[in-house]
Formats: C-alpha cells, structure tokens, sequence
C-alpha cells in the first residue's frame, strides 16, 4: 500500500497541480519558470551551512566518536528502539534546520537512501521543526519577553515527534 | 547553541580521532565531505527547482485558498480567544497552508504577521494562550510535500524518493494531536500564568 502511494506520489503530483492550474487558466509555464527560478538560490544560501555540518559529521564518524556514543547509549536507545545513528540528528533538529538538513543527507549517503536509518531520517527530518527559531523570530517578532508553556509545549512535541517517527518507520519499513 | 554544538561536534571527533590513532582517516574525511557537499548540492538544484515551479503554479491556482477553506472550521476551534472575524484567523490560516505546502519562504511572513494580528489581541510581554497554540502548531506542523528531503534522496539515488512521505504525514499529524492536546493542558497549569 505505502509502496503503491509513494510510487505514483510524485507523477500524481507533477500531473494533477498543473491540470489544477490550467483549470484555473493559470498560465502554468510562465508560473512554473518564475517560481523556479529560486531554486538555486536556496541550494546555494544552504550550501555552507550543509558543508559545515557534513565536515563536522564526517571528522566524528572517521574518529570513531560514532561507535564510541552507540555503545554508550546503548541500554537507553535499545530501551526507546532509538538507532545511535539517528541521535544527533534528534539532538540537532529543534535547534537548526539546514544543521539538521547536514546530519539526514550524510546517513543518507553513508547508509544508502534505501536503508532503514536513511528512511528513518528522512521521516524524523520531515515530522519536526526548527522549534527554538520558530520561537525565537515569531516571539521577538512582536516583543514577547515571558514564552510561558510554549517551549515545553514545543520540546514535548519534538520528542513526540521522534518516538512516533521510530514507531511508524518500524511499522511500514 | 549550535556554536556550541558544532565546536563539540569537532572538537569531540579531534580529540577521539588523537586517542584511537586515526587522524589519518579523520583527515582524508574532512576533504571528502567538502566534496561530497557539492556534489550533494548540484544534485539537489535540478530537483528543488522543479518543486518550486510546481508549488507557485498550486500557489496561484488557488490551492491556498482551497485549504484555507478546509481548515477554518479547525483554527477557530483551536483559538477560542480571537473572534471570528479578527484578521489573525486569515494570517494563521495563510502560514498554516503556506506550511503545508512546503512553501517555507512563503510561510514567515504570514507567521509575523498573525503574530502582530495576536499581539493586538495581547497587549502584554507575555505569550498569550494563542500565541502558545499557534506556535506548537507550528514547530509541528504537517507537511504534504517535504520537497527538500525528497530532492536530497533523489540526488543521493533513492529508488524510490518519495516512499518516506506517506510515513511523515502520519508522524506528524500524531505529532499535532499531542502537540495541542499538550498546550491546552499546560495553559490550565497555574505555574504558566504570569
């Protein structure tokens, strides 16, 4: 079933946004060029940030801090059917997105998009938020001192959103 | 914080690599992720950019709209202090849709501005209940289309890039349930209150 989504996702996508548009009498291609012509704005504004995070990433995985912190963590990560690959992405994840974004594209590389760990990431990656940005910009935004439950709210949501990745990515992969 | 984190993350790996004897390979890493992030880089333009185009051509044809339609019902549930006719509705429905399209430039604006629209509502330094929903909303909100990781796992040769989106539409609604079912408990809690 999930196999079936995800195959026709994308073409399903790219075939029923333009008919969309072209319903609409939206002039879909002058549309389409001017809307992608950020593209590789944004690849390259998270160009460094991806960089700093893939050296750092790799300097710890060749050093052996990796399997250092897996044995470490051990008891509790079994305990949460956590995988250690995945912690720091966990740990970076509410406090920088394109950090965040470095950690899910280098276990992507070094595990093979397909694996569960890549799949994992992906998922984790997708079903959270950079929280203390968004704190940070929205409150200061408008003069907000006193955040009162937001962030414990905000935290508590990312270790649901973790556990929950753990758990349906067990599920369907 | 990330500093902090960054420079651990380098200094931990150093310091490691000096007691396990392998500065070798910790030095021949450092090159080959510079590298690999251009290559990483190139791969994710093509894909990103067509995203974009795709997500203006839904922006402008009113896609939206159309889910703004579809979760006022919600918001004004969820936001029993704003009335229902006060402009904060409209921005917090526009940020919320911006998000769940994946159009993330798009969704900032709309998010300061409902924030401005509250802080009318407020009028004191400190976050009022709905600010405190809109924000949990937020760091958890549901996205359709995560266009970047799917751009990431096409340029890093998934067979399938898009097979981990069905999986995050249920994690992440899991995760708006007990995000809200979590700000409306602790707006009850009187060490909360200022």
């Amino acid at each position: 079933m999930i196999k079936i989504i995800s195959d026709w996702l994308i073409p399903l996508i790219i075939f029923l946004i333009p008919l969309f548009g072209i319903i609409k009498k939206v002039e879909i291609y002058e549309v389409f060029v001017d809307g992608a012509k950020d593209g590789i704005n944004i690849v390259i504004k998270i160009f460094p940030a991806l960089l700093a995070m893939l050296v750092a990433i790799g300097v710890l995985r060749a050093s052996g801090a990796f399997d250092l912190l897996a044995k470490v963590l051990m008891p509790i990560t079994v305990k949460l059917g956590i995988p250690a690959e995945v912690l720091p992405l966990a740990i970076v994840r509410p406090l920088s997105g394109s950090g965040a974004l470095g950690i899910t594209t280098e276990l992507i590389k070094s595990h093979g998009a397909d694996s569960f760990i890549s799949r994992l990431a992906s998922v984790m990656y997708g079903s959270t938020e950079t929280t203390f940005y968004v704190l940070a910009v929205y409150f200061s935004s408008v003069g907000i001192k006193k955040m009162r439950h937001s962030v414990i709210a905000g935290i508590f949501a990312d270790i649901v959103a973790v556990l929950a990745s753990v758990f349906y990515s067990r599920l369907f992969f | 914080m990330i500093n902090y984190i960054w420079f651990f993350m380098i200094g931990v790996g150093i310091i490691i690599a000096i007691i396990n004897g392998r500065m070798e390979e910790v030095s021949k890493a450092i090159i080959d992720s510079a590298q690999s992030a251009v290559t990483i880089s190139i791969g994710l333009i093509g894909i990103m950019t067509l995203w974009l185009g795709i997500m203006e051509i839904a922006n402008k044809a009113g896609l939206m709209a159309l889910l703004s339609r579809i979760l006022k019902p919600f918001i004004l549930k969820l936001f029993p202090e704003v009335p229902e006719d006060h402009p904060a509705i409209g921005a917090i429905i526009m940020n919320i849709s911006a998000n769940m399209l994946g159009l993330g430039n798009a969704a900032t604006p709309f998010g300061i501005k409902a924030m401005e629209y509250l802080q009318q509502l407020n009028q004191k330094d400190s976050a009022s209940n709905s600010m405190c929903t809109f924000l949990v909303i937020n760091t958890a909100s549901v996205q359709l289309i995560p266009a970047m990781m799917v751009g990431i796992r096409a340029s890093l040769g998934a067979k399938n890039p898009a097979d981990f989106v069905p999986v995050v539409l249920l994690s992440s609604t899991t995760t708006l349930i007990c995000g809200i079912i979590a700000v409306k408990f602790l707006e009850k809690q009187d060490i909360f209150r200022q």
